[in-house]
């Protein structure tokens, strides 16, 4: 864990010493590719307001709650907390409301038990899959995207099945 | 097309919802709100995302780039075989790869955007099936040192944070197959 410590710090170092090393100018290709990240991010931003406009309306109006209460009788049965229903909806939507709903699970059901163990393991095996496809696919310019979100939302479900079971094979308590 | 009905869809939802349980004044708000949430967190992605494509210049630059491409080469290959082809695309995927198994989120966003513009060009618009299975493959992460999860979990009083580090390396693992299998089977099925 000391590791990922050093991990920002040390890429840093390296890419200059070896830059110089190599006789690059270090500097300049620092701000020359800044200025490309900056480009990207143009491009990211239209399609960012327009889908966290559709989330926030979702939450607000209790539509993602309502979400959550149907499917919670179905989890119990496949052995999935059902105080964990919340975060299969929100997870590949919104990477900051994942971390917060997960937090919260956590917090309430107690961080080392089985439901804030399976909701840390949904958290840390999962990327955000709406957000993920919206900026590739914003900043490449592509509108047809054929089977990629059916193809994400397989790789999320079996996450989310397997979280559980996970946690059932590694602590058991 | 798929997110325009799925924007439309969540909206028409979210009205219809709100309406029934007498809260549409809130809804209104949080469509601002979300729209004002999503500039937010671009400037807040802005700091970190120059870094690290101004980092990933300077490697480039000096070559350590195509040096590590070369160790995820053979996968690579074996993945994505037509992006590989050019040797711009292969560092950008294999620098995307490497950030994303170190749980540089910030460093393999770029990056693998990058690949995908090199990747789009000359598709007018439609998705390869090589650059779904990238997206795909961004979409299930392969996190060796998830630290965000370890800091929330350490905040919270857990007796050891990285205790659930296998379980996550085992879903992890299966959820990337699981994507990957998918796209697979999907691309046959999915005419372009």
């Amino acid at each position: 864990m000391k590791l990922s410590e050093w991990i920002v710090p040390a890429l840093l170092c390296f890419a200059g010493t070896y830059g110089l090393y190599r006789r690059v100018d270090v500097y300049a290709a620092l701000t020359k590719g800044a200025e490309e990240g900056l480009g990207v991010l143009l491009r990211i931003l239209p399609s960012l307001v327009g889908l966290m406009t559709a989330v926030y309306m979702f939450r607000a109006s209790g539509a993602m709650d309502a979400l959550a209460q149907l499917l919670s009788p179905l989890l119990s049965a496949a052995g999935i907390p059902s105080e964990t229903a919340p975060l299969l909806l929100v997870r590949p939507i919104s990477g900051s409301g994942a971390l917060a709903v997960g937090t919260e699970i956590m917090e309430r059901s107690g961080v080392d038990s089985y439901a804030g163990r399976v909701a840390a393991v949904m958290l840390g095996s999962s990327e955000t899959t709406f957000y993920t496809v919206a900026v590739y696919y914003g900043a490449a310019g592509i509108t047809k995207t054929r089977y990629t979100i059916p193809a994400a939302l397989v790789a999320d479900l079996v996450m989310f099945f397997l979280s559980a079971f996970a946690v059932r094979v590694f602590f058991t308590s | 097309m798929a997110m325009a009905w799925i924007w439309t869809g969540m909206a028409v939802v979210s009205l219809l919802f709100a309406a029934a349980a007498g809260n549409l004044g809130a809804l209104g708000g949080a469509a601002l709100d979300g729209a004002r949430s999503a500039v937010e967190l671009c400037v807040s992605l802005a700091g970190v995302m120059c870094l690290w494509t101004g980092v990933m210049e300077v490697l480039e630059q000096s070559g350590a780039t195509a040096a590590l491409a070369r160790a995820f080469r053979p996968l690579l290959r074996r993945l994505l075989p037509h992006a590989s082809r050019d040797p711009e695309t292969l560092s950008a995927l294999s620098g995307n790869l490497s950030a994303n198994l170190l749980g540089l989120g910030g460093a393999a966003t770029p990056l693998g955007i990058r690949a995908a513009r090199a990747m789009a060009r000359g598709c007018e618009g439609v998705a390869s099936d090589e650059l779904c299975l990238l997206v795909v493959l961004n979409t299930a992460s392969i996190q060796l040192f998830p630290t965000t999860l370890a800091g929330v979990r350490a905040a919270l009083g857990a007796a050891d944070p990285f205790d659930i580090l296998p379980a996550v390396w085992l879903v992890s693992l299966a959820s990337v197959g699981a994507g990957l299998l998918a796209a697979k089977l999907f691309s046959r099925l999915w005419r372009a």
